[in-house]
């Protein structure tokens, strides 16, 4: 299964970005392969509508599941739309956060936010 | 006459200058412009209330015709579109009204519909035309509720028009000034008035618009919106005191020229000295 976070750099130990819509990159990683994508956020630097742009991006990148601290309402529409599950990261590993997935200890994110519009 | 009243911040006093010049000058129009928050209707409290709704073009989709090729999706400045599971999202709030989907749409799977943004009253409070912009909360411009308030007054040569503008120097502002004669810019004597004068002193000399100031809040000591002015050879309007009647009258939302005479006098030598620069 293909497991996407936003993360904040595309090198080695990589944490969990705080933002899903403006985090620089996110990663792909493939359970199986165990290969890791990292998808540059063209969405980034956008004036608005980063998370619909960077939902838009990942998705097409065929991701099982979501993992992120948190997101705002339009991307979660667009993720929602594409059938995809998103869980709650717990602190800012990325490879704590994969494992604790896959043993089924983490939460489905269900607090979406409004969105931080203009920051 | 067309004055734009402006400032770089909320408080300074726009809606004050606005609603008192307007008041003084003998069957005059008032415009507010400030469409996020209007206020100058609740000093004026206008009467015989004509209410229009003001909407914009957002796209809809007919999704038997999308091919799912994403053009608008690519074109989109403000990410509004997005494609998903064989079907088209519009984030009606994220789209900006350009009307460019529709254009580079190959399949003319894409349409506009009306969409209310919010409104505008006209009224009339003894001899002076009221007329009220209002933005609907959340959405992500006024300009056209300000265009549809500025299309109307460019017709209107009989009546002086006092615009009360938006604070600071966004687009709308820009907008609110496009048809304006004169701006009178109204400021605080503190560090950050002065600081806000600047703002608003920077974007008026860059629209080649004739300007004074109006120095609102004086009071003894140092004025350092007087002290830019003179430096940048603002011409200086005039002066309004930092004066607790006229705090408690305006507060109480009376319009302080209609009920005391001092005021009123003080609002007719501004009125005057507002004629004079604009017509140089």
């Amino acid at each position: 299964m293909k497991i996407a976070i936003p993360v904040d750099s595309n090198i080695d130990e990589v944490k969990v970005n705080d933002s899903f819509g403006r985090a620089p990159y996110y990663l792909i990683h493939d359970t199986e392969t165990k290969e890791d994508l990292f998808v540059f956020n063209t969405a980034a630097r956008s004036a608005g509508g980063a998370g619909i742009r960077a939902a838009q991006l990942v998705v097409d990148q065929k991701p099982d599941v979501f993992l992120a601290p948190r997101m705002g309402q339009n991307a979660a529409d667009v993720i929602k739309t594409a059938h995809i599950d998103i869980y709650k990261t717990e602190g800012s590993s990325v490879k704590q956060n994969i494992e604790r997935y896959l043993a089924g200890e983490l939460s489905p994110l269900d607090d979406i936010h409004a969105g931080l519009h203009g920051h | 006459m067309k004055i734009a009243v402006l400032s770089g911040k909320g408080g300074t006093g726009k809606t004050l200058v606005s609603v008192n010049l307007a008041s003084v000058s003998e069957g005059s129009c008032y415009i507010d412009c400030d469409v996020e928050e209007p206020n100058g209707h609740l000093f004026f409290k206008p009467e015989k209330i004509e209410q229009e709704a003001i909407t914009v073009k957002i796209p809809v989709v007919d999704q038997d015709r999308c091919t799912g090729c994403r053009a608008c999706v690519d074109f989109c400045a403000f990410n509004a579109l997005a494609y998903i599971k064989d079907q088209l999202l519009v984030f009606e709030e994220i789209c900006h009204s350009c009307g460019g989907c529709v254009l580079v749409c190959p399949e003319d799977a894409l349409s506009e519909k009306d969409k209310a943004i919010g409104s505008i009253e006209r009224g009339i409070s003894e001899d002076v035309f009221v007329h009220t912009g209002i933005m609907n909360t959340g959405e992500v411009s006024g300009i056209p509720i300000v265009d549809r308030l500025l299309e109307e007054i460019a017709l209107e040569s009989e009546r002086d028009i006092f615009i009360d503008g938006p604070p600071g120097t966004a687009c709308i502002v820009m907008e609110t000034i496009k048809g304006a004669d004169f701006c009178l810019l109204v400021a605080e004597p503190t560090l950050f008035g002065a600081h806000n004068l600047q703002m608003v002193h920077e974007l008026v000399a860059l629209m080649e618009k004739p300007f004074g100031v109006i120095l609102n809040k004086c009071q003894e000591g140092e004025n350092l919106s007087e002290i830019y002015a003179m430096e940048h050879g603002i011409p200086i309007i005039g002066r309004i005191p930092f004066d607790e009647k006229l705090g408690l009258i305006n507060s109480n939302g009376e319009i302080v020229s209609r009920v005391d005479e001092g005021y009123e006098q003080l609002f007719a030598s501004l009125l005057k000295a507002t004629r004079k620069a604009a017509a140089v």
